[in-house]
């Protein structure tokens, strides 16, 4: 095993020794029960005295999903930051990092098998979520999402994505510093996302630019897009054609991220993850 | 791992400083292999900055270090050494055996031989009993004894200790002090970083005094000790004109105390003394024991 892959399973063996893993079950499967409780009631809801048609149900079901989702990748994008804020400042404050690195392992070594660790653990936990929650929502609505297997993708990627931000700047900031910048960027973020929506409603390229510029320093909220656009249903898209006002929406999205848009997000993650190897290189310890 | 040969670790104008401040100030400095090495120096003296400079831990601001041969910090070389920091952490969540195996596996030691190593450094530091109980549950005590275990696997050639007694209790250091000769009886080379200046004396081989960032003085405690010093109780001595040509002559009330003298000539002092005047009532030697020495190389008498 590569000196990366033990750094890495540590990590998921602190998640399990130290009960993250064992809460985040427990919250998740209150949180699935509660929300599959309140979609189970969507098919009994009526419409003029009459029950609501199936493809209205599978309609309602679709856009409370996204909202659901919305709190879901929040949520993921947070319990992120605060595991990978301290993932290596903490070992480093502590002194853990001072008898690990001086063992014949590279801070390089150690930086990637923290962030695989740290990947593993989102991958892990966003994957099982949403299959659970999609799963539930499928057996009491009927509706299944057009893409569930990409949604999951946006939903893992936004989480690596803020992840690796946190991790970097861990490496010379201290736990709550990186984790409070990480998590004030990434809803500033998701706010220039509302304000790019807004600005193509009003035909306010200003807006717009920023909205662009935002989605490339951070590609967060550009890929909570894809996690949208995977879960709307094709009868809404068709419906809402190429409506400036459901473009407006944060909660929806008339197109998937292009592929140079993923490219990029690709870059990002290897130039930011790279900055965070640079630092701790060069970091006294 | 003899004595002979490349020395185990050697610095020349090693010098870290940390904005103005110099917390190393050319450190020039040679430890055979196979000794045990005490690294003595007051709080802030930079002992610990040095240790980290030879592990790569902490990168030089002017000089050189090489380590087992290599350049300090190189990981081959680092593969052979085994190190306990002054500031002792483990992770909490893992079991004293889990923190073993996990260095085991990132000092590459091989899969087959993992146990044995691990149930050596178990016994070694005294840890059996507690090999399956959580890190976080230890004292820090238990957590040096840990640190020192996890220093010792995979037969390092060089070990260093940064003040590996600091949280024991006297059967802890006795313990350690055990440790360490075993060490210097299979050859390995112990760099020990202590301000205990009576564990320094009880088992090191040469010691090297720091203070502000420098040497002060390094040899053999005998070289450090430096020679013979004779106490002479005399009373009634009108006059120590030519006394200085046997050595450093200090008064201590009716004692004479003559540093650096050599024994063969004690007898000619004494003369001497009667010669001038003096009554001599007592003549015995005295060891300057590392603490005098070690006041005194620091000014503080």
């Amino acid at each position: 095993m590569t000196l990366s892959l033990v750094i890495a399973r540590e990590i998921l063996r602190e998640a399990s020794r130290r009960r993250l893993l064992l809460a985040l079950l427990l919250l998740t499967l209150a949180v699935i029960g509660l929300t599959g409780w309140g979609f189970s009631r969507i098919p009994t809801l009526t419409v003029a005295g009459q029950p609501m048609p199936e493809a209205q149900v599978k309609a309602t079901a679709s856009q409370l999903l996204i909202l659901v989702m919305f709190m879901f990748s929040f949520v993921l994008s947070l319990a992120a930051v605060f595991v990978a804020a301290p993932s290596i400042s903490s070992e480093i404050e502590s002194g853990i990092v001072l008898a690990l690195l001086s063992r014949p392992i590279s801070r390089r070594e150690y930086a990637i098998g923290k962030w695989l660790g740290l990947v593993a653990l989102v991958a892990i936990y966003a994957s099982a979520a949403a299959a659970v929650e999609l799963a539930v929502v499928g057996a009491v609505t009927g509706y299944v999402p057009p893409h569930p297997v990409e949604f999951v993708a946006f939903m893992v990627g936004e989480g690596v994505v803020i992840l690796t931000l946190a991790l970097a700047l861990s490496t010379r900031l201290s736990a709550m510093v990186a984790g409070v910048i990480s998590a004030v960027v990434f809803g500033m973020a998701w706010m220039a996302g509302v304000a790019g929506s807004i600005g193509a409603f009003f035909h306010n390229d200003a807006l717009v630019r920023a909205e662009t510029v935002s989605k490339l320093l951070l590609p967060t909220d550009g890929l909570w897009r894809g996690a949208v656009f995977s879960l709307e249903p094709t009868a809404v898209l068709a419906a809402a054609g190429s409506s400036a006002g459901f473009a407006a929406n944060p909660f929806a999205a008339l197109t998937p991220p292009p592929l140079p848009y993923l490219a990029w997000v690709a870059v990002w993650l290897v130039v930011v993850l790279g900055f965070g190897i640079w630092s701790l290189e060069r970091r006294e310890l | 791992m003899t004595s002979t040969g490349e020395p185990a670790i050697s610095t020349t104008g090693l010098t870290k400083q940390y904005g103005r401040i110099a917390a190393l100030a050319g450190l020039d400095m040679e430890v055979p292999r196979g000794n045990l090495f005490g690294f003595l120096g007051p709080n802030g003296a930079g002992k610990t900055t040095a240790v980290k400079l030879l592990l790569g831990l902490a990168r030089p601001t002017a000089g050189t270090a090489s380590v087992l041969g290599a350049t300090a910090g190189d990981r081959a070389a680092r593969s052979r050494i085994g190190y306990l920091p002054e500031l002792f952490r483990y992770q909490g969540w893992l079991t004293a055996r889990e923190v073993l195996g996990l260095h085991c596996e990132l000092a590459r030691i091989s899969g087959p031989r993992r146990a044995a190593e691990i149930d050596a450094a178990l016994k070694t530091v005294g840890l059996e009993e507690r090999a399956g109980s959580r890190v976080g549950t230890f004292s820090k005590g238990m957590q040096q004894r840990l640190g020192l275990g996890v220093a010792l696997l995979g037969s390092p050639d060089l070990v260093l200790l940064d003040e590996p007694t600091s949280a024991l209790d006297p059967v802890g250091r006795h313990d350690v002090r055990d440790i360490l000769r075993s060490l210097r009886e299979r050859g390995v080379t112990v760099f020990l970083n202590s301000h205990l200046l009576s564990e320094v004396e009880q088992v090191c081989d040469r010691v090297a005094v720091v203070d502000h960032g420098r040497v002060v003085a390094m040899g053999t405690l005998d070289e450090l000790l430096g020679g013979d010093t004779v106490r002479v109780r005399v009373v009634a001595l009108e006059q120590r004109d030519g006394l200085g040509r046997f050595g450093q002559i200090d008064d201590e009330g009716e004692w004479l105390v003559v540093r650096g003298i050599v024994a063969d000539r004690v007898p000619e002092l004494v003369a001497e003394l009667v010669r001038l005047g003096g009554r001599v009532y007592a003549v015995e030697p005295r060891h300057e024991s590392l603490e005098d020495r070690f006041l005194g190389l620091l000014g503080n008498p």
